[in-house]
């Protein structure tokens, strides 16, 4: 009843909010100053916005296609290993893009698993490079999060209407159509809309896969226009455009999900009366097969490579690891030094600050990395800076998803013991230390894991602004690549691979580590 | 000595007032029927919601703007009184320092508390790995180390068993024998009132009443605690 105990410092939140907000629409305008009206948009630009569209619409779309069966398979079957496969379901969002790249290249690409497979049998090769490779990179990092949202779905109609539809004698074919297809209806539109919307700023993906007149996202556009032709009012029209096609589909997505997709009680086996039918079983066995086969071998691959190129690491992978390391560090101090005040500005009632952390969703790495080159050059050298500027990125990318996690935690934190808090005189940093630390400590963990992964795996900001001397992990990875040096580019993946990782475990298992009551 | 001179509380549709005074260790249970607005009385004497109009009073000096934790109250609620995650040695602590660098003496004071209220060697311990009753007893324990001259309860007792509820209030009455603080008790429970507050004020119709003797109060109710009380 009597509610807004004061001592909720609300000035550091707002403050924490107004630096996110200008470091993206600050860059946005200072971007903006720089187009030229009479630059233009070239017959290439306009290229690259179809096929940023087209490679998004056909992501979104496949993924979802394959969802759906995948999902259905693991909504009614139980099986050893099923809780692990969901789990993993979960790590391509902490996955280094570079990474699991290099992964389908070994299976898919020239030397790959696939073409070896099709060349023993005299058929032709396919090629991973181009609109297809692109694809193919996205349904796989995307494919896990539609089953994941479906799943989602499925786990919430209620157990009581499937035993309902039992006792009614449906076949697989009348649940189907009665209870599953209503809920279809409802998720996989924010399903796609959410991958969609992620497609489109697609970076790393592009510049490892695609490239080329055929095959440029915007993003890549932005940065070779910044890069190769240094023409900044080409790469400021194109951030604008690029801020105008992820905002609006990003708004979309938005207002078609709620976006609580970390997957909370997806581990429960719904218990269904329907689908005893041999060929129903073998159907969903296959489906399972094929899309864990998908993900874990690329992955196996990757492992496998990488234990051989692991043996004799070039200097520059160990000294570009520990530059990786820095970023990721920094970066996730940075991030939790928005996200803590923000969450407890944001945890008496909703604010204007919650929906800040939301801009970072539709903001672009390569916008804002744009914008702070165009601000810094008058004052500093750019490229010095090319290693802070990536972990303030990477922090602010991580923000949203952060927030996510901690916002809730801390609102509870303030309703259970707020007044308690008061009447016993604490405040500022005592309550901070005594009370709201270690009480959000498992979300606070799993978010600086998040964001330091995210930051670990980045190749963003850093291909924009690194000179050659320095490089992070993943872009030292990249030029390995480029130089087909592939046995180091392996080794490098894998330590890539166990950094991202190990941080994600280190900083989670912190979090949860003395985790009582 | 409380005074609530000419208050005046209101939040959406619920208004509620209150003019009276309180003589320093009197013991007052409050009573009325469910939204009379038991629980909002205490909630502004201790801070936690601005009354409309009127001002709360200790020793004559105004108190109506100053924060919670730096009124002479100590209050207990009806849940969430300890902090989990914290042992019973440092949520008694927080009564002396909110945060937590206690003195030698202060830690001594903290322990005599414990053995006071019967946990003696239950510092090191979580409240989750205590019963009901030992954790209400580890919220006495603060109570009896914050030493402030006035008690606000708001039913933290009410999830207790009533034979457990009973030790918890003689339990209460003993350490304010030894405080001489002032009580100020919500309750649900006629018999609460009986066992160990000589008076009681009552919150019907809008008004809290000034504090009258319990007994005769309870044996000839007026018709709004007639109903109440059934």
């Amino acid at each position: 009843m009597a509610v807004g105990p004061v001592a909720i410092r609300r000035w550091p939140g707002i403050i924490a909010a107004t630096v996110v907000v200008a470091l993206i629409l600050g860059t946005l305008l200072a971007v903006g100053l720089r187009a030229e009206a009479g630059a233009g948009l070239g017959p290439a630009d306009f290229a690259a916005i179809r096929f940023t569209v087209w490679q998004a619409f056909l992501s979104a779309t496949l993924s979802c296609l394959i969802a759906v069966p995948v999902a259905r398979a693991l909504s009614r079957r139980r099986f050893a290993g099923r809780g692990l496969l969901i789990l993993l379901l979960g790590a391509p969002f902490i996955l280094p893009v570079i990474v699991a790249v290099m992964g389908l290249i070994t299976v898919f690409g020239r030397n790959g698993l696939l073409n070896g497979l099709l060349g023993a049998l005299g058929l032709p090769e396919v090629s991973i490079y181009g609109l297809h490779g692109v694809v193919l990179a996205h349904v796989f990092f995307n494919l896990p999060l539609a089953t994941r949202l479906i799943l989602q779905g499925w786990a919430a109609i209620p157990a009581e209407r499937f035993r309902l539809a039992a006792q009614l004698g449906f076949g697989s074919r009348d649940t189907f159509r009665v209870l599953e297809l209503p809920m279809l209806g409802r998720v996989l539109p924010a399903a796609w809309a959410v991958i969609f919307a992620i497609c489109l700023s697609s970076f790393a993906v592009a510049l490892t896969l695609g490239g080329g007149p055929r095959a440029t996202t915007v993003e890549l556009a932005i940065y070779q226009a910044f890069r190769f032709d240094f023409d900044l009012g080409k790469a400021a029209l194109l951030s604008i455009v690029q801020i105008a096609m992820a905002g609006s589909a990003a708004l979309v997505a938005l207002k078609l999900s709620r976006l609580d997709g970390f997957g909370g009680g997806l581990d429960r086996g719904i218990r269904r009366w329907d689908g005893h039918g041999r060929g129903l079983r073998l159907a969903d066995s296959l489906f399972i097969a094929l899309a864990a086969t998908f993900l874990i071998l690329p992955l196996g691959m990757v492992v496998l490579r990488g234990i051989g190129g692991m043996a004799d690491l070039p200097a520059s992978v160990w000294a570009a690891a520990v530059n990786s390391i820095w970023v990721a560090l920094v970066s996730t101090v940075l991030m939790l030094c928005f996200a803590l005040p923000m969450a407890v500005a944001a945890s008496g009632k909703r604010t204007v600050v919650e929906a800040v952390g939301l801009l970072g969703i539709a903001a672009s790495p390569l916008v804002i990395g744009t914008g702070l080159f165009i601000i810094v050059n008058p004052v500093a050298d750019p490229f010095a800076l090319a290693l802070p500027v990536t972990a303030l990125v990477n922090a602010v990318m991580a923000l949203p998803f952060a927030l996510r996690v901690m916002i809730p935690e801390t609102r509870d934190v303030v309703q259970d013991y707020g007044r308690l808090s008061l009447s016993l005189n604490m405040n500022g940093w005592t309550w901070l230390r005594l009370v709201l630390l270690p009480r959000i400590r498992a979300p606070l963990g799993f978010a600086a894991g998040l964001a330091a992964a995210l930051s670990m795996g980045d190749l963003g900001v850093i291909a924009l602004f690194a000179d050659p001397e320095t490089a992070t992990l993943p872009l030292q990875m990249y030029r390995l690549m480029g130089a087909y040096r592939m046995q180091s580019a392996a080794g490098a993946a894998l330590l890539l691979l166990a950094l991202s990782l190990g941080l994600f475990w280190l900083f989670d298992k912190g979090g949860r580590g003395r985790a009582e009551a | 000595m409380l005074k609530l001179e000419s208050l005046t509380i209101a939040q959406g549709d619920f208004a509620l007032s209150a003019d009276f005074e309180v003589t320093a260790g009197q013991r007052m249970a409050v009573i009325g029927p469910s939204g009379a607005g038991k629980s909002t009385l205490l909630s502004v004497i201790a801070g936690f919601f601005a009354p409309v109009g009127g001002r709360v009073l200790w020793q004559g000096q105004d108190m109506t703007g100053t924060a919670p934790g730096k009124r002479p109250i100590a209050m207990l609620f009806q849940d969430a009184n300890l902090f989990p995650h914290l042992s019973v040695t440092q949520n008694v602590g927080l009564g002396l320092r909110p945060d937590l660098r206690l003195s030698a003496e202060q830690k001594q004071a903290v322990t005599d508390a414990l053995d006071r209220v019967g946990l003696d060697g239950f510092g090191a311990r979580k409240p989750a790995a205590l019963s009901g009753g030992q954790q209400s007893r580890v919220a006495l324990a603060r109570i009896l180390v914050m030493n402030r001259p006035l008690l606000l309860l708001d039913e933290p007792f009410a999830a207790l068993g009533p034979a457990l509820k009973a030790e918890m209030l003689d339990l209460v009455a003993a350490l304010l024998d030894e405080t001489g603080a002032t009580l100020m008790m919500v309750s649900h429970d006629p018999e609460d009132a009986r066992r160990i507050a000589p008076h009681t004020v009552l919150v019907a119709d809008g008004v809290a009443h000034a504090p009258q003797p319990t007994g005769p109060l309870l044996d000839n109710p007026p018709p709004s605690l007639r109903a109440y009380l059934g």
